[in-house]
């Protein structure tokens, strides 16, 4: 798995590709706690919706600058898998723009516009959410299956968009478990334990079709040395999981205490599903078609935006602990003053 | 046929993106300096006003914020669906440009935002006031990278080809390339203009409607005073960075003058209707030597024309001139009537000081003094920034054509090739999709500054007189 680290033109796309898989990660649980949060919105009441609102208002927009970051990071340092993966995603990336257009515009516009437009918003603020995570979902399903469009690709697609969107509200709701009490914090409990199902059969379904996507993937997993190394994933996802059902079924706990384990513990189970995909992929940055090293930019620019990262990625992990710091503890209505 | 379909359909469905984009960045790189300036005055003088002022304009920051950065990154995947050929050509010297972006400006204001937002009450003044200047810088460095990259592509330099691919050779001399300081310093000011604009305008709204609050009168006096002020400076950068544009894209300056012919003794036209075909102008009123004056300084001055730029078979190797040569009078002509109505404001405010209703008396600024017909000319102007700078912005990026990165590549050379259709079906949702935006966009800081006139915004009681202290009009 590791590459040279003598020689620039090895290790430098090498950083660049762990680089950008880091961001995307953290994009998919800050931001798939964001949607997730959006597409339950209908579930609650008003007086719920406004507390729903205020436990992702104050990041949602940090949030969504991952995703900036990890096409900023592909365009960059893999221009021409950039050019391939997103032209052959075309559609799918406009629903999925839209969709965050309308999540993002609506934030604000319900909170500005006149009362009696606020249902119109509301309404946005779902569909934004829910469209989003679809596309993002679609184009998983795609992009595993290698970019290929048959009928057969749109089918396991369209699944898995289907089951991102579950995910995404199952780490929405069990961050409303963190930031809410009382009965939405109830609901919110009942809703961790209908999508921990659907979490389950997705990282099921999409570790069963990787490695029959080619044979090269499937040697990775299912030979000896190679299936020890990759054997912890599965076993450890397992434990998370039936950890997840045994300690939402006696939440909240006596005082609200914990109130976070169920956040922290899925973070690690999607952290394992995303690192068994990686692992699988690698070293592919187009299924199949082009690997990290010869789809990298120049080494001479690589090397100067890694400069740059090395120094500011730290400050920014800096300040946006000190931005959850600052909203910690249970979400309020949102206020300007 | 198809790919030049493409290649059109591409190139408007960019432009309608960055068009729509660019309206927001505008308001929210000034804004965040001036909400900035509110919040530091408060925290100076402790006048409730100027917190009232913060919390009226923060909610229109915070909106045009989030339409911004929707907009925004819609953007960074055009360059990926839309013109692969970009990235393939010169990725090695956007990419890191764009990465600065992302790293130094896009986190810092998306994280800040929160707090600036929503933190009053959780942290301590000064981390608030640190978070509002965080957030302003945010935007302002943005603005520096993307312009950085903009205007690279209008002057490049510091770097070679290899085999039709770029390559970096002198960082530096790409970061500080010849016409990125007039660039930078004319956006700045125009993002500053807009807003000035958009504060004078809206409070002038209120005013209209009654509000004789004291922060409106701040807000009314702090808007004209940039416009009046910062106008004078824009017309002398705008006249450098012509200049530079004259040293180096001297296609698109002849377009902008709509001048055929090199020549001595060129007018400065006012009103013409270039005719491509015929190359020549009908219609033509102008000033006698102004262009020859203004570019060269000279009354004879040669100023070279769109006959130095045709192919051997008579091809034209200039921008389109019709379009450059409208939108760069737009511009110049929205900035005069800014120039205009800024100063006949403020002299009026000044002359009549003594109608000054408040605690400081004798304050050297009376909204009071504004005769009807200038308060009424202020609303329709509060956007006024919003055409000149889509007009600056068309000159600038249409002169360029055919090229896009000057002498390196042609906007052809970048296209993808996605079915037309596909291209047009998007393009068809995006303008449905900006056109109910922008009308609610519009509606809602219509709305917002009624409920504030009408008094019933959530504020401390005693900020305003109470309503109907001060006579209407
Ligand atoms: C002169 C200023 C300027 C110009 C020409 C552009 N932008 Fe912009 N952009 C900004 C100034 C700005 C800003 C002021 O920084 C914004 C607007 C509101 C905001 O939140 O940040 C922003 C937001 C913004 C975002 C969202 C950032 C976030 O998540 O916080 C992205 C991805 C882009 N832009 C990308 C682009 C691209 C690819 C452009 C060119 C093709 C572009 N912008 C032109
Ligand atoms: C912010 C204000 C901007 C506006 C309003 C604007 C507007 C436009 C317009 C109208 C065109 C079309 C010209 C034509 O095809 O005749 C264009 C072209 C282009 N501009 Fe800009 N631009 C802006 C900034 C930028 C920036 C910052 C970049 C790059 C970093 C950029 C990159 C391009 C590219 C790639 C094209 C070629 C595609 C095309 O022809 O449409 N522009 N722009
Ligand atoms: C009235 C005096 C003005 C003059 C002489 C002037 C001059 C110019 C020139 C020559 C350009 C083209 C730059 C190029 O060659 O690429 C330009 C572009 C531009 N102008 Fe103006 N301008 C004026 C007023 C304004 C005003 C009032 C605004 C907005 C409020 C504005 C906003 C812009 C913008 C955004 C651009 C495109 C970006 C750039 O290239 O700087 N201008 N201006």
């Amino acid at each position: 798995m590791l590459p040279d680290f003598t020689n620039p033109a090895e290790w430098l796309p090498w950083a660049f590709a762990s680089l950008m898989g880091l961001s995307i990660l953290i994009y998919v649980i800050l931001d798939g706690f964001d949607l997730g949060v959006g597409i339950l919105f209908p579930l609650a009441d008003d007086g719920e919706k406004e507390k729903m609102i205020g436990s992702i208002g104050p990041f949602w927009d940090a949030n969504e600058t991952w995703l900036v970051l990890a096409v900023g990071l592909l365009l960059v340092a893999f221009p021409t898998a950039h050019g391939v993966i997103l032209s052959s995603l075309y559609l799918p990336v406009f629903i999925m723009l839209v969709g965050l257009i309308l999540r993002g515009v609506a934030f604000e516009f319900r909170a500005k516009a006149r009362s009696g437009q606020r249902k119109l918003w509301n309404a946005a603020f779902f569909t934004g959410s829910i469209v989003t995570a679809l596309a993002q979902g679609f184009m998983l399903g795609l992009y595993i299956m290698g970019l290929e469009q048959t009928p057969a690709t749109y089918g396991f697609a369209a699944l898995t968009a289907l089951l991102l969107t579950i995910g995404y509200s199952f780490i929405g709701a069990v961050w409303l478990i963190h930031k809410t009490e009382g009965v939405l914090q109830g609901k919110a409990i009942d809703w961790s334990k209908g999508g921990l199902w659907s979490v389950m059969l997705g990282i099921g379904a999409v570790s069963l079709a990787t490695p029959f996507v080619s044979p090269r993937i499937f040697g990775k997993w299912f030979s000896v040395p190679e299936i020890f190394y990759i054997l912890p994933l599965p076993l450890i996802s397992g434990a998370l999981v039936l950890w997840l059902f045994v300690m939402l079924r006696r939440m909240p706990f006596y005082g609200d205490r914990l109130n976070w384990l169920p956040f922290a513990v899925s973070t690690g189970l999607f952290a394992l599903a995303y690192v068994g995909m990686a692992y699988s992929f690698y070293p592919y940055v187009v299924p199949e078609r082009l690997t990290i090293y010869e789809a990298a930019a120049a080494p001479e620019s690589l090397l100067i935006i890694l400069v740059g990262a090395c120094a500011v990625v730290p400050v920014i992990i800096g300040y946006t602990v000190l931005a959850y710091f600052i909203f910690r503890g249970k979400a309020t209505a949102l206020r300007y003053d | 046929m198809d790919a030049l379909d493409t290649l059109l359909l591409s190139r408007i469905q960019f432009a309608a993106n960055i068009s729509f984009h660019i309206l927001f960045p505008t308001i929210t790189i000034a804004l965040g300096w001036v909400l900035f300036f509110f919040r530091l005055r408060f925290t100076q003088t402790g006048d409730e006003k100027w917190m009232a002022a913060y919390r009226f304009w923060v909610k229109v920051f915070a909106l045009s914020f989030a339409m911004g950065v929707v907009s925004g990154i819609t953007m960074s995947f055009q360059f990926g669906t839309n013109w692969p050929g970009f990235m393939e050509t010169v990725g090695n010297i956007a990419g890191p440009l764009l990465a600065y972006e992302v790293l130094t400006a896009f986190f810092l204001e998306a994280v800040f935002i929160g707090i600036m937002l929503f933190g009053i009450a959780r942290v301590p003044g000064w981390l608030h006031m640190l978070a509002t200047g965080l957030v302003a810088f945010g935007t302002t460095m943005s603005a520096f990278w993307i312009i950085v990259l903009n205007s690279w592509m209008h002057t490049p330099q510091g770097f070679e080809m290899v085999d039709g691919v770029a390559f970096a050779t002198d960082w530096w001399a790409i970061i500080f390339n010849p016409s990125m300081p007039y660039r930078f310093a004319h956006m700045m000011i125009a993002s500053f203009l807009t807003v000035g604009f958009l504060v004078a305008g809206v409070s002038a709204f209120r005013w209209i409607l009654g509000d004789r609050s004291r922060e409106v009168r701040a807000m009314l006096k702090t808007g004209v005073v940039i416009g009046g002020l910062l106008m004078p400076v824009q017309i002398l950068v705008g006249d450098m960075h012509g200049l530079n544009t004259l040293e180096h894209q001297p296609a698109k300056v002849a377009a902008m003058e709509g001048n055929w012919e090199t020549q001595g003794n060129v007018p400065l036209l006012l009103f013409a209707l270039p005719v491509e075909a015929a190359r020549e102008n009908r219609f033509e009123i102008g000033i006698p030597n102004g262009a020859s004056l203004i570019l060269k300084h000279k009354m004879d001055g040669v100023v070279p024309g769109l006959n130095d730029f045709l192919a051997e078979d008579g091809t034209a190797l200039h921008p389109p001139v019709t379009p450059v040569f409208w939108s760069f009078r737009v511009m110049v002509g929205t900035g005069m009537t800014m120039l205009l109505l800024s100063w006949a404001s403020v002299w009026f405010m000044w002359r009549r000081r003594y109608l000054h209703v408040g605690r400081i008396a004798g304050h050297w600024l009376a909204v009071e003094g504004l005769p009807k017909p200038i308060l009424w000319a202020l609303v329709p102007m509060a956007f006024s920034g919003w055409v000149a700078t889509l007009a600056g912005w068309y000159t600038t990026e249409i002169g360029r054509q055919p090229w896009l990165v000057q002498g390196v590549m042609t906007t052809e050379m970048a296209v993808a090739e996605v079915p037309a259709p596909m291209v047009l079906g998007t393009l068809i949702a995006y303008l449905a999709i900006y056109a109910g935006l922008l009308i609610a966009y519009v509606s809602v800081i219509a709305y917002l500054a009624t409920k504030a006139a009408r008094g019933d915004d959530v504020q401390p009681r005693g900020a305003r007189p109470a309503p109907g202290a001060v006579p209407a009009e």
